[in-house]
């Protein structure tokens, strides 16, 4: 927009301030917006580029007061990408702008750069055009995955490959064993995030298609039992303080190996939106081939949560619950389209009830969420790309959730996990599982 | 250092959980620090650490014992020794002091804004005063402290004879200005400016008593103006809405600028730790010249520091001795230290109260006295020092200069006038909500 000579000015731009203005993932920031006129429109609007080139959006409707002001931890949004009193909504309700690629889903790849959001306030309550409109005042802020002292290395050793992030400080430390689901690939923010949390954390690459060989050749139980093994005798580790936090698919080879395995013996488990469900005997390619051969005959979005029911009453196609020596933490989205979360958590709690050990079991279950349950206020997908680990054949998965309460589930999920894991990993006066065996 | 089996076993007798919030923040933000998960009633020590630029080891620390709950929270909990004692949130950052065995003298400043303050805080298990360097902490957390807020944009100024660098805050603007003027100890200095941007504010940091002996000449009124100017006419600033912010001899010209210049009108003025008394009729090097002059009035105490508060007293009657008050047309801040060693900036203050009292312009006086305050009055946490190395310009003497001041009562005076500054700035170089708007170009 260009500016005209004779133009009156009155008076300076608005204030827009952020705190803090460079702050963790999952920390919350207030917005505040001072020396605007009283009682006008504006829209608050934020803006990410992601590592993928394409550009992510919210905005809110609001009216400033009779002091100018606006506060988003007091004032409610009337409309927008999320409405109501949400401080957090600027980031949590994020979507690709209009006109943007299909199926995309909001990821940082690189954890040691932030992710950069810039806040803006535009005139009147506006829906669309943002970049054609100059805004009243704008701001940056930085969002980060790592806070500052946390390390980061690469793991190639034992035939293990991952990514090792170590909490500042002297250590040793609890450790954590970070398992993402079927996507596959090395993803390393939640680690990252849970290294800044006092955590040890593995982020592990097992799905992945090598170029030669096998194309599942690691993806087999000794391989997280090495994985395992090498935080245990990590020297900044505290051996017997490992737990293991699994997402989706991640999960279920959690749940597996906390049974089954005599070398895996986590402190606790964290498991989100995933099923008990699996050939048990046999090793997680035959998983993953089971499910894969279901896929060709589904087009356009995948629902794959049908797939696993019903959940089978025959215990050779579940793992046994009942064996389950630690205490686990199950986190489901009531509206998870992918994997049965809701039915599987009832037949987990039926099996444990039955053997006796359910004082184990704490079940966090969330209405109108998905299944890509994350660290909080990163945009929610109900719907993405994604590409079948060993056919490459790229797919739309439906994920499931509505956003504001899939937002929610995230910010309340995280905290409860971050206490269920110092409870665990932390305290000494909790009683693990390992006292009653 | 330690085997791992026996940090293993101290592990599992005691591993707390050290929380600092937030990891990255601004210098004047507050810090919310959290020790969690150590047994009830349990001596512990917080302490911070910081490598300056200079190469220095700076620390603090305080002692602690663990509630009931073996939690410190030290926001609510008492120190009760170290660097600092009582509830002091922010202690372990305003109470640093040179580790022992460092240089003398020194003084923490930061001169690259770019770049953070890093410093990492750490709880050792007991009430430790000293060789933590030595000891293993239980626990530690790294954080950063920075001048400079995101998008915050850094421009080196070199035009028309000025050097100075402009700091200009995200977003299209236009925003007000304000040019900013560090004291007789020369250089340039950005780190006031930066965070000024960081507040919304466009500021330049403006060099004018540089180390070249050759740049003498730029003590004269002009300069300044010209500086001010450049702020003005810059394209995201309203013109009509610059400040003018001094410390020490900053303050001496802020003053003069105000009651003199035809070429400049400052919106509103901050001076922090000055005085009116100059001669008015000279370019200000002269100012600092009569300060030599006077030289037997500088005394020195048992340390051999410098007390240069006599200087300019006994406040002149003369009135080509000092600045016309009653010429100002624009309101005024002060901000003095009541124990300022350097300058005599209380009696300076109530003299410039007398002056405008019976001009009738009181009412544009702001006056904050602090008790026990010296004479650096900076932006709030980082710490005070009673004495430093101080190089006299232009003739280059190295001294140690006494500013004054307590540790407690100056952290204090910084938070406190930091916190009056800005929402003066604010108040003046943003329209009020029930003045009319003025249709001014």
């Amino acid at each position: 927009m260009s500016r005209k000579v004779d133009r009156v000015i009155i008076s300076p731009s608005p204030l827009l301030l952020i705190h803090p203005s460079r702050g963790l993932i999952d920390e919350k920031f207030s917005v505040i917006v001072q020396h605007l006129p009283p009682f006008i429109e504006i829209t608050l609007h934020a803006l990410i580029h992601s590592d993928d080139g394409d550009l992510w959006e919210a905005f809110g409707h609001y009216v400033s007061d009779a002091t100018g002001l606006v506060n988003v931890d007091s004032n409610a949004s009337l409309g927008g990408t999320y409405d109501g009193l949400e401080p957090m909504g600027l980031l949590w309700s994020m979507r690709p702008v209009p006109g943007s690629r299909l199926g995309l889903r909001l990821r940082k790849k690189e954890v040691n750069t932030p992710v950069v959001v810039t806040i803006s306030v535009y005139r009147g309550h506006m829906g669309q055009g943002f970049n054609e409109q100059t805004a009243l005042a704008s701001v940056v802020a930085e969002r980060w995955y790592m806070a500052p002292g946390v390390r980061r290395l690469d793991i190639t050793e034992a035939g293990v490959t991952g990514t090792l992030f170590l909490p500042s400080g002297p250590g040793p430390f609890p450790a954590l064993l970070d398992l993402w689901g079927g996507g596959g690939g090395l993803v390393e923010y939640r680690s990252a995030l849970l290294a800044s949390h006092g955590f040890a954390s593995l982020a592990l690459e097992y799905m992945t298609p090598r170029t030669s060989g096998d194309s599942t050749s690691h993806v087999g139980n000794e391989y997280f039992e090495a994985a395992f093994t090498l935080l245990k005798q990590h020297p900044q580790v505290c051996g017997d303080r490992i737990a293991i936090v699994g997402l989706s698919f991640g999960a279920s080879v959690a749940l597996g190996m906390a049974v089954y395995s005599t070398v895996i013996q986590p402190r606790c488990l964290v498991c989100v939106s995933c099923s008990h469900v699996q050939p048990v005997k046999g090793s997680l390619s035959d998983v993953f081939a089971d499910i894969s051969k279901y896929v060709h005959n589904i087009e356009n979005r995948v629902i794959w949560r049908d797939l696993l029911l019903p959940i089978p009453t025959d215990p050779t196609k579940k793992v046994d619950m009942g064996k389950l020596p630690c205490p686990v933490l199950l986190i489901v989205g009531e509206d998870d389209q992918n994997w049965p979360a809701t039915e599987s958590a009832e037949d987990m709690k039926q099996m444990m009830e039955k053997a006796g050990n359910s004082h184990l079991l704490t079940t966090l279950s969330y209405p109108g969420t998905g299944h890509l349950i994350e660290p909080p206020y990163s945009p929610h997908v109900r719907v993405s790309n994604f590409m079948m680990t060993q056919t490459r054949q790229k797919i739309l998965v439906l994920w499931g959730g509505d956003t504001a309460p899939h937002s929610h589930a995230q910010e309340d999920s995280w905290k409860k996990t971050i206490t269920f894991l110092e409870e665990h990993l932390y305290r000494t006066t909790s009683v693990t599982s390992q006292s009653q065996l | 250092m330690f085997p791992k089996e026996l940090l293993s076993s101290t592990m599992a007798a005691i591993s707390p959980l050290l929380s600092v919030k937030p990891t990255r923040g601004l210098v004047d933000e507050k810090i919310q620090i959290i020790v969690r998960n150590l047994p009830a009633r349990f001596p512990v020590t917080l302490h911070s650490l910081y490598l300056s630029e200079d190469k220095d080891y700076w620390e603090a620390f305080g002692h602690y014992t663990s509630d009931n709950r073996g939690t410190v929270t030290v926001s609510e909990h008492a120190s009760v020794g170290g660097t600092y004692e009582g509830t002091e949130p922010m202690g372990l950052l305003w109470s640093m002091q040179p580790v022992p065995g460092s240089r003398t003298g020194l003084r923490l400043r930061k001169m690259n804004v770019l770049t953070p303050m890093v410093v990492h805080i750490s709880v050792f298990s007991g009430h430790v005063t000293e060789g933590f360097s030595k000891q293993s902490p239980l626990a530690t957390v790294v954080i950063e402290r920075w001048y400079l807020a995101p998008g915050v944009r850094r421009i080196d100024i070199k035009e028309d004879g000025i050097t100075g660098t402009l700091f200009l805050p995200s977003g299209p603007g236009p925003f007000p200005g304000v040019l900013d003027l560090w004291g007789g100890g020369g250089g340039l200095v950005e780190y006031r400016s930066a965070l000024l941007a960081s507040h919304g504010f466009v500021s330049m940091a403006l060099e004018y008593f540089s180390t070249e002996k050759n740049r003498a000449s730029n003590l004269h009124i002009k300069y300044f103006e010209k500086a001010f100017r450049i702020v003005q006419e810059h394209p995201l600033v309203m013109k009509d809405n610059v400040a003018l912010f001094g410390l020490s001899l900053g303050t001496s010209i802020t003053l003069h600028m105000a009651a003199y210049s035809k070429a400049v009108s400052p919106r509103c003025c901050v001076c922090v730790s000055g005085s009116h008394v100059q001669p008015i009729n000279s370019p200000f090097k002269d100012v600092s010249e009569k300060f030599q002059e006077n030289g037997s009035k500088i005394r020195v105490d048992e340390d051999g520091c410098l007390i240069w508060k006599d200087i300019i007293l006994p406040i002149p009657t003369d009135p080509g001795l000092k600045v016309d008050m009653g010429r100002i047309k624009c309101p005024v801040i002060l901000i003095v230290g009541e124990d300022d060693q350097s300058w005599a900036t209380v009696e300076s203050a109530e003299d410039m109260t007398q002056m405008m009292r019976a001009a009738g312009n009181e009412h544009l006086l702001t006056t904050f006295r602090y008790p026990g305050a010296g004479h650096l009055i900076e932006p709030p946490y980082t710490p005070h020092v009673r004495a430093s190395n101080f190089i006299v310009q232009p003739i280059r003497q190295k001294v140690t200069m006494l500013w004054g001041g307590y540790p407690k009562p100056h952290a204090s005076a910084q938070e406190d006038s930091w916190e009056e500054i800005l929402r003066f700035l604010q108040q003046h170089l943003y329209p009020s909500q029930d003045s009319v708007p003025k249709a001014k170009l």
